[in-house]
């Protein structure tokens, strides 16, 4: 697939890497600043800015794909922003394989959202407002995959923090939408901030933040290594460990992946990008460019166990509790905490490519569920809608009715309306492939990739990569903490298989539950054919890595074979090495996807859920613990929200008041005594200084009451041109 | 002299616009205001061709005025500005002209309130470009009395008690300093000359001891001003009772001379005893950080929140200081600037609500966004600037103090002889927690007085703003987006004249 003659990359690119993140940018403004008047206009200018985007980052992606050392001499370009002493922090634009990657995956899945985003926000009273924000969204993710170093990085990972926050909160009008919003930024941002003091170190120790100088540099990366830091750790741990602090915090890991759920809030298409194409994949993608950072505190250092720990112990975590959750959302939102705990954990015991691989997939199929259940959710809306309406007699124009049902606004606040009646619940849908048979074989497309179902899903590709290496560590080469981490990833990759049925299956198969899943509708176009472009992706993008001793399938490729791996190789300092071809973890790969398929075919395809029956899960014995999300949220609330309320509460009265004023007060109270007390028997001291002071104040109250009778200004105008005199003397007499 | 004198005129045209105003008769309250803002509108025009013509290659104090006041006592009329206070002098001069338009609207004796504020400044314009300590101590006490009269008399809730304890407080903060600079007065050769007093402390046989003796009585005196922790109990009640103006002028600048003469007469003078004594220093300054932020989270009146939120960024500002190195002091002075601006901006607006409302209780307030937009992305910009979003100078001065006191953590203990400052490492983690919390807080009340639904259908009959509020708002939000996109524009001042504080540093050790 590499071209025998080298192909060289035309100088314009590094422009057009300037221009890639700038129209969504510039809608922004535009729509913000002009427009918002507008709404047909507003849709039109974000998704022509987000479709010039793609174009733009498709013409440097066809460029560099086959540059095979791209990673040794990334296109960059940068200029000074801030000088600090003799460094000086740039702003830059590069592309290296990882970033050439996801310049191929960002902008393609934006679009497909924002697409979609034009059918489903249709009739919301802040639709200019909503493409604004959704704007700048994917500008700033752009801009943040083209980043050539961290600060650029940083810029327009803070930026995405604070667009999240709008659109996490973008239905205003409901309080836990707003709370979402709130927890989401502040939690993000405690992840933000640790990234902040990792990379004021990181620049403290070698003068640069750019990330080929750094990453690709093994003077720099072994002086780190060497360097000692805090508990034992060199700094080149500290530094990773800290900026893994921000990937925790952005890609919604244990113990900061409280946000993520709540994010759900926001309209569907945000969840999809928060979800898929930006926010979450940031982290990640942030995490493996820091890989040769990982890699130089060498192997088995406490950076690598951290990172796989938590990746691990996150994948399982959220594996358990997506089992037991009714929301549609909830499910996936909890999948996703679980897949992007595959990739850390991969990353943590150092299959790079792997991980790299799983992300780019899980965008996909991720961006395709979330759409997807979102025009359920809609049909099902639409159903309810159509039902209630019936009920009250009420037979207003559909124009009508069909705009207030789109507008999530009102729908979502409007308590009248409400009736109890939760269009997210999977316990009030059922039978819905026959009403919205697109939706129904494209979330099944996206549920088998997350499943993992063999060979023919791209999630199937991506995981069985992460098992191999993990099997290979572990089992094959006998390291403990890869042992482990395969164990974990098997029986969540087993729950994965039997969530995503389970959802299936409740969602679409059997009889529908409520009325209003029985009159659901499909939806329109707008929003079928992103889901479609998608389910094709989420096929075959698993053939950009195919392992090339894999029965069959590595045959049919040919020199195609781990394409992603060849290309990704030149990131990194030594070449990838790739576990070599067995046939276990692949049979384990398969067994779990079918095994956990079958399981959640046995306990609800079987026999589909009727309207009021008990779900089977709730029978197992953690269900409410599971249910419940392990209680994280409650115990957050427990040891740190609420004492933080109750010192600041009380602090001004205890401390402020009561301590420091009193003293304050007392001494005072005690010096007027002392004075007083010496004033008969030391006139020296008291004209000296107490006096003054008194004086000082006396004249001072003095002058206020005059103020009042307006004789003051006499007063002042005197004193004033006697200091104006003086003045004037000086400046030319003096000269 | 050879050079035009302009340091003096910045400082002394808003003296001019007070005689003029105390001039004019009193029921001509439009001239008055318009003699108000075209003094200060000078100042500013002129503070910003100072800042613009500081040649930053060559740093060091520029347009320095020299002349012989009281030589016998060593004390000379000595004005001279390096690159950190340049940007100051703009700051004031920004601050001051968004005061005079908001202000437009008093109407109790226009004429005294203008002609103090315009005094104030001058004693602000006066302390950030003395350099000779006698006239700076003139320069600084000039300005406590007009701010004592200020908010006495034209303040609101409590106006007397806050105006009394921030007199107070501020009056025993600068006799502790005067006490201190006295010291080294009569120790290093009865020069107050800021040059000849430093050259002097740093000669004498037991430099050391002379400056770890007195870098606090100076240090801290001066951070009172600054609202160093423990000792801001007089800025929230002091700038909850002020007048929206006095606020601005109080909070955005007169803090930042605190800080600015705590550095340049403290540190820079002593910079021993500054590296003795930082690492006790920088825990006041956390904790006043962390404090502020906690408490602003807390509050629900609005003016008491702002107070906190400026003794929040003082706190960033002497952790920057505190680092005593080129990124930190970096960081402070970018955040002295930029923190001015946000500060000012904060006040601003929420007098914009008070004065039309009489309402400045978060829980009585709701939906404003609909009343005066443009009130609301400002105070959007104020808020994200506060917490360091990119894309406005909070993040570069953020980053650099961080950076600072991440570098200062393995420098060694001057206190504890061969122990490190690894202290500082925690201080940062702990001191960013606080900018987590600040944007807590600043989101709720951007949410909850701008951005939610109304539900005081009273408030939404509330006149607009009128065009010089928009003119303030856009001119100080304009300052924070270029300064935040281009920092360099002021970063370059700065750097150059940390640089030589610096080399001050290496010089002394």
């Amino acid at each position: 697939m590499f071209a025998e003659a080298p192909v060289t990359a035309p100088p314009y690119l590094a422009t057009l890497l300037w221009l890639a993140p700038l129209p969504p940018l510039v809608a922004f403004a535009l729509i913000a600043l002009f427009f918002n008047r507008y709404k047909q206009l507003s849709a039109t200018i974000a998704v022509v800015s987000m479709l010039a985007s793609t174009v733009i980052s498709f013409i440097v992606f066809f460029n560099v794909w086959q540059l095979k050392d791209l990673g040794k001499a990334p296109i960059r370009s940068t200029f000074p922003w801030l000088p600090t002493g003799d460094t000086v922090l740039n702003i830059g634009v590069g592309v290296d394989p990882l970033g050439a990657t996801f310049l191929f995956m960002v902008p393609l899945a934006c679009s497909l959202i924002f697409i979609y985003s034009t059918g489903y926000m249709a009739g919301d009273p802040y639709y200019s407002r909503f493409f604004a924000y959704l704007s700048l969204f994917g500008g700033s993710m752009m801009g943040l995959v083209v980043s050539d170093n961290l600060l650029t990085l940083f810029i327009f990972w803070e930026l995405m923090g604070f667009c999240s926050y709008s659109l996490i909160g973008f239905f205003f009008r409901k309080p836990s939408a707003y709370r979402a919003a709130v927890k989401a930024f502040m939690t993000t941002r405690v992840g933000d901030m640790l990234l902040l003091l990792g990379m004021a170190y990181l620049y403290t120790q070698t003068g640069t933040l750019s990330f080929h100088e750094i990453l690709h540099n093994e003077e720099v990366l072994t002086r780190l290594a060497e360097t000692q830091s805090a508990f034992g750790l060199s700094a080149a741990a500290a530094i990773a460990l800290l900026i893994f602090g921000g990937t925790v915090g952005k890609s919604a890991q244990w113990p900061l992946h409280v946000w993520l759920p709540d994010a759900m809030e926001g309209p569907t298409p945000v969840s999809a990008m928060i979800h898929a194409a930006t926010m979450v994949s940031a982290g990640v993608f942030m995490l493996l460019r820091f890989f040769p950072l990982l890699q130089a505190a060498g192997e088995h250092n406490t950076a690598f166990l951290v990172v796989a720990l938590i990746g691990a112990f996150t994948a399982f975590m959220g594996a358990t509790i997506a089992v037991a959750q009714y929301d549609i959302k909830r499910v996936l939102a909890f999948s996703t905490i679980s897949q992007l705990g595959f990739m850390v954990a991969a990353t943590g015991i150092g299959a790079y490519v792997a991980a790299a691989f799983h992300l780019l997939t899980h965008a996909f199929f991720k961006a395709l569920l979330f759409l997807a259940s979102g025009s359920v959710i809609h049909g099902v809306e639409h159903g309810h809608h159509h039902v209630s309406h019936a009920a009250h007699g009420n037979h207003g124009s559909h124009a009508a009715h069909s705009n207030e049902e789109h507008d999530g606004h009102s729908m979502h606040s409007d308590a009248s309306h409400a009736h109890d009646f939760d269009p997210q619940d999977m316990r009030n849908m059922g039978g819905l492939a026959r009403r919205m048979p697109i939706t129904f074989a494209t979330f099944l497309i996206g549920g088998a990739a997350l499943a993992g179902f063999p060979f023919i899903t791209a999630g199937f590709w991506s995981k069985d990569e992460i098992f191999a290496d993990a099997y290979y560590h572990g089992l094959v080469k006998g390291d403990g903490l890869a042992t482990l981490v395969f164990v974990l990833l098997v029986l969540s990759a087993l729950m994965t298989a039997f969530y995503t049925t389970r959802q299936i299956v409740m969602t679409f198969l059997g009889q529908p539950r409520t009325e209003a899943a029985a009159h659901a509708e499909e939806s329109a176009p707008s929003m079928t054919f992103p889901l479609i472009v998608l389910s094709v992706f989420a096929l075959f993008i698993g053939f950009i890595n195919i392992p090339k001793d894999f029965p069959v399938f590595g045959a049919l490729m040919g020199d195609g074979a781990f394409w992603l791996k060849n290309y990704l190789a030149s990131m990194l300092l030594e070449k990838p090495e790739a576990p070599p071809f067995n046939a276990v973890p692949v049979l384990f790969s398969i067994a779990v996807a079918l095994g956990g398929i079958a399981l959640g075919y046995a306990a609800y395809g079987v026999r589909p859920l009727t309207a009021g029956q008990t779900d089977p899960v709730e029978r197992l014995p953690f269900f409410k613990f599971l249910h419940n999300r392990w209680y994280w949220d409650d115990l957050y609330r427990i040891i740190f929200v609420r004492p933080m309320q109750a010192i600041a509460d009380r602090y001004t009265d205890v401390v402020d008041r009561g301590v420091i004023d009193r003293v304050l007060e007392g001494g005072y109270a005690l010096g007027a005594r002392v004075t007083k007390s010496f004033a008969e028997f030391d006139r020296v001291v008291i004209t000296g200084f107490s006096d003054t002071v008194g004086r000082i104040f006396r004249a001072a109250g003095d002058w206020v009451r005059d103020l009042q009778t307006g004789q003051v200004q006499n007063y002042l105008l005197s004193s004033l041109a006697m200091a104006l005199v003086i003045i004037v003397v000086f400046i030319f007499l003096f000269q | 002299m050879v050079n035009f004198p302009i340091l003096t005129l910045i400082m002394v045209a808003p003296l001019i616009g007070a005689a003029i105003i105390l001039l004019l008769p009193k029921d001509r309250a439009d001239a008055i205001k318009v003699v108000a803002a075209a003094a200060s509108f000078v100042s500013m025009a002129l503070a910003f061709v100072v800042f613009l013509a500081y040649d930053r290659t060559q740093g060091g104090f520029q347009f320095q005025e020299k002349v012989p006041w009281i030589p016998e006592f060593g004390i000379s009329y000595h004005l001279g500005v390096d690159g950190f206070a340049a940007p100051q002098l703009l700051l004031t001069g920004i601050v001051m002209f968004s005061a005079v338009l908001v202000s437009w609207q008093v109407e109790d004796r226009p004429r005294e309130f203008f002609a103090f504020l315009l005094l104030l400044v001058a004693g602000v314009f006066g302390s950030f470009m003395a350099l000779d300590l006698f006239l700076m101590l003139i320069f600084y006490e000039l300005v406590l009395f007009p701010v004592y009269v200020l908010i006495a008399g034209w303040g609101s809730k409590r106006r007397e008690y806050a105006a009394m304890k921030l007199t107070i407080y501020l009056f025993v903060g600068s006799l502790v300093a005067i006490i201190g600079i006295l010291a080294l007065y009569f120790q290093a050769g009865n020069s107050f000359n800021f040059f000849d007093l430093k050259d002097g402390v740093a000669k004498l046989p037991n430099s050391v001891e002379v400056q770890r003796t007195w870098f606090l009585p100076v240090f801290v005196g001066f951070g009172v001003l600054a609202s160093l922790w423990p000792l801001h109990n007089w800025s929230p009640d002091g700038y909850a009772a002020a007048p929206t103006a006095v606020s601005m002028l109080h909070g955005g600048v007169l803090k930042a001379t605190g800080a600015y003469c705590a550095l340049r007469f403290g540190v820079q003078i002593m910079p021993q005893g500054a590296s003795y004594w930082m690492p006790v220093v920088v825990f006041f300054a956390m904790a006043g950080l962390i404090y502020a932020a906690l408490i602003a989270f807390r509050q629900t009146d609005l003016k008491y929140i702002i107070g906190f939120s400026s003794v929040s960024h003082l706190g960033l500002v002497l952790l920057g200081i505190a680092a005593l190195n080129e990124y930190g002091l970096n960081g402070a002075g970018l955040e002295l600037f930029a923190g001015g601006v946000m500060t000012g901006l904060m006040f601003a607006l929420v007098g914009m609500i008070y004065e039309r409302s009489h309402r400045r209780d978060l829980t009585e307030l709701s939906g404003l966004g609909r009343v005066m937009p443009l009130a609301g992305v400002g105070f959007v910009i104020g808020a994200l600037t506060l917490m360091g979003m990119p894309g406005l100078p909070g993040f570069p001065a953020e980053v650099q103090i961080f950076m600072g006191l991440w570098s200062a953590s393995t420098t060694p203990s001057q206190m504890f002889p061969g122990a490190t400052n690894g202290w500082y490492a925690v201080v940062a983690v702990a001191g960013i927690l606080a900018v987590v919390i600040n944007a807590a807080w600043t989101l709720r009340v951007a949410q909850r007085v701008y951005f939610s639904e109304p539900q005081h259908p009273e408030l939404l009959s509330l006149p607009g703003l009128t065009p010089l509020e928009k003119v303030a708002i856009g001119l100080m939000c304009g300052v924070l987006i270029v300064v935040g996109v281009l920092p360099n524009t002021v970063m370059s001042a700065i750097a150059a004249g940390v640089q030589t504080i610096v080399q001050g540093f290496a010089t002394a050790s």
